[in-house]
């Protein structure tokens, strides 16, 4: 049979076209495309290769096996150490060289700790404010195993105000017995027998006086030059010491 | 019939029928059989279908996930982009509801500003529902975005031309666009972490269990234990995306 003289015209331009969308597809279709859908499939592994910044509680363990078998005993169970710790493959990878920050300030903890209504009722909350201000949390609460500090009741529930001024203020940690002894016969008659109070300078400057033991922060003063005339509360309010 | 012309006829289809498939292999239609790649560690996505379950109840507010999310997944440190993101929901005696999410909850959040009492509040962390039914694939005009074997909707990078369809198609406004690398951006529900059996990094520093993970169908896995312990509920159902990120305790003004 002879084609007609078109169609074999036609035929020539039908091959040239086709040979061109075979071209212009290896050339410009990505080789992955199209093995699992319409999409290029080798784009998956690279996004799989993307990596980690968190380690994984499980990698802290493998080292730190102290720390996880307390953390795994206490309320802070369910809290993964980088939540606390920041994203640590990079100290996981070079143990030594990369140190991994531990948040020691007040501004972490009231990330989830502080009060808000939105939050839901029972999970612990305190007021960042009014809660022993300036004092790191740490200083009470161990992180890897939080539990409220046991809180004077005793004292506060008949000398509320004290204990209210005492909590706000550079004392709020000191519990009541460092400057009173409390026999036990104050709790029974309370206006027959006294708890004892501190009497001379010499008291306050365990702590405040230089080169005293104890807390660094404390301020220090001179004894024999800091108004040696006079007795310390009659400046210093000892439930509130800023007040003068 | 004129002879010549069915013979002409015959010829034409016969010649069709030995072209096709040698155009079919060229066009290379999808593979109806798909099949997960085998990675490295010998990971086979045909193998899985993740989702994730999110507790109303337990949700604090605290905004981890959303700052391990960023450092994560190297997404832009600034107050408009976000993988996930946690959302407050303030609803006073009047039933008026406020929604805030000051940073995407990323420095926690401040107690709320209402003239009138609370009737009620709570928190809710929201990121891409990685739809079984997803918009944004669909409009894709070149197949840069993806749902994998795996039930996980992603973006290939160096194929998105950017031209934000997928962001205008999202529901749940889950997508955005990458300032640096002029493409579509989204969560991968840390598809880098799935592949090393490990869990997305939101998952991971939640510190009440808010969040829970795993397989959607027919396995032992914490997700499966939470839809079946929980009433849970989708985002708008409506629209029959078929979300894999379950709520539970759920209220019903959340959008």
């Amino acid at each position: 049979m002879k084609l007609p003289q078109q169609v074999v015209h036609l035929g020539a331009v039908f091959a040239v076209a086709v040979a061109a969308l075979v071209v212009a597809r290896t050339l410009l279709v990505p080789t992955t495309f199209g093995d699992l859908g319409h999409y290029r499939a080798a784009a998956i592994d690279s996004i799989a290769a993307h990596p980690k910044k968190y380690a994984g509680h499980q990698e802290c363990a493998l080292c730190h096996d102290d720390l996880a078998a307390k953390r795994a005993a206490g309320n802070h169970r369910g809290v993964a150490c980088e939540v606390c710790h920041g994203p640590q493959q990079a100290h996981v990878d070079a143990p030594l060289d990369v140190k991994p920050p531990a948040p020691r300030d007040r501004g972490f903890c009231p990330l989830c700790h502080a009060y808000n209504p939105s939050r839901p009722t029972g999970f612990p909350q305190i007021d960042p404010v009014a809660h022993n201000p300036l004092t790191p949390c740490i200083t009470c609460h161990d992180p890897h195993a939080p539990v409220p500090p046991a809180v004077p009741q005793e004292c506060g529930a008949c000398h509320g105000q004290i204990e209210r001024q005492k909590a706000l203020s550079h004392h709020a940690n000191l519990p009541c017995v460092t400057c009173h002894q409390v026999p036990q016969q104050h709790k029974v008659t309370p206006r027959g027998v006294r708890p004892t109070k501190p009497e001379d300078r010499a008291f306050c400057g365990r702590c405040h006086a230089e080169g005293a033991s104890g807390r660094a922060e404390a301020p220090r003063i001179s004894l024999a030059e800091h108004n040696p005339r006079y007795l310390c509360w009659q400046c210093h309010y000892p439930h509130d010491p800023k007040t003068q | 019939m004129n002879p010549d012309r069915r013979r002409f006829v015959e010829d034409a289809l016969k010649a069709c029928a030995a072209g096709c498939p040698l155009l079919l292999a060229v066009i290379r239609l999808p593979a109806a059989a798909a099949q997960g790649p085998a990675g490295e560690s010998g990971y086979d996505a045909t193998e899985h279908l993740y989702g994730m379950g999110i507790d109303i109840q337990k949700c604090i507010g605290c905004g981890r996930c959303v700052a391990a999310c960023k450092a994560e997944n190297d997404v832009p440190m600034d107050g408009h982009h976000f993988n996930t993101w946690v959302e407050r929901y303030v609803i006073d005696e009047n039933g008026d509801v406020t929604v805030d999410s000051p940073n995407g909850g990323f420095d926690g959040f401040p107690p709320p500003k209402t003239e009138s009492q609370i009737r009620r509040s709570f928190f809710v962390p929201k990121l891409c529902n990685h739809c079984a039914n997803p918009p944004c694939v669909q409009v894709c005009p070149v197949g840069a975005t993806f749902s994998t074997p795996d039930g996980v909707v992603l973006v290939d990078d160096t194929y998105c031309i950017g031209c934000r369809y997928c962001i205008q198609a999202c529901p749940y406004g889950a997508r955005w666009f990458h300032p640096a690398k002029q493409v579509a951006a989204k969560c991968t529900l840390c598809y880098h972490r799935l592949v090393k059996g490990l869990v997305p990094a939101c998952v991971e520093v939640c510190p009440t269990g808010a969040r829970t993970f795993g397989e959607v169908e027919h396995r032992p896995t914490p997700l499966a234990r939470f839809i079946r312990m929980n009433d849970v509920q989708v985002l708008k159902p409506h629209l029959n995306t078929k979300p894999k990120v379950y709520y539970a305790n759920l209220d019903g003004e959340v959008r």
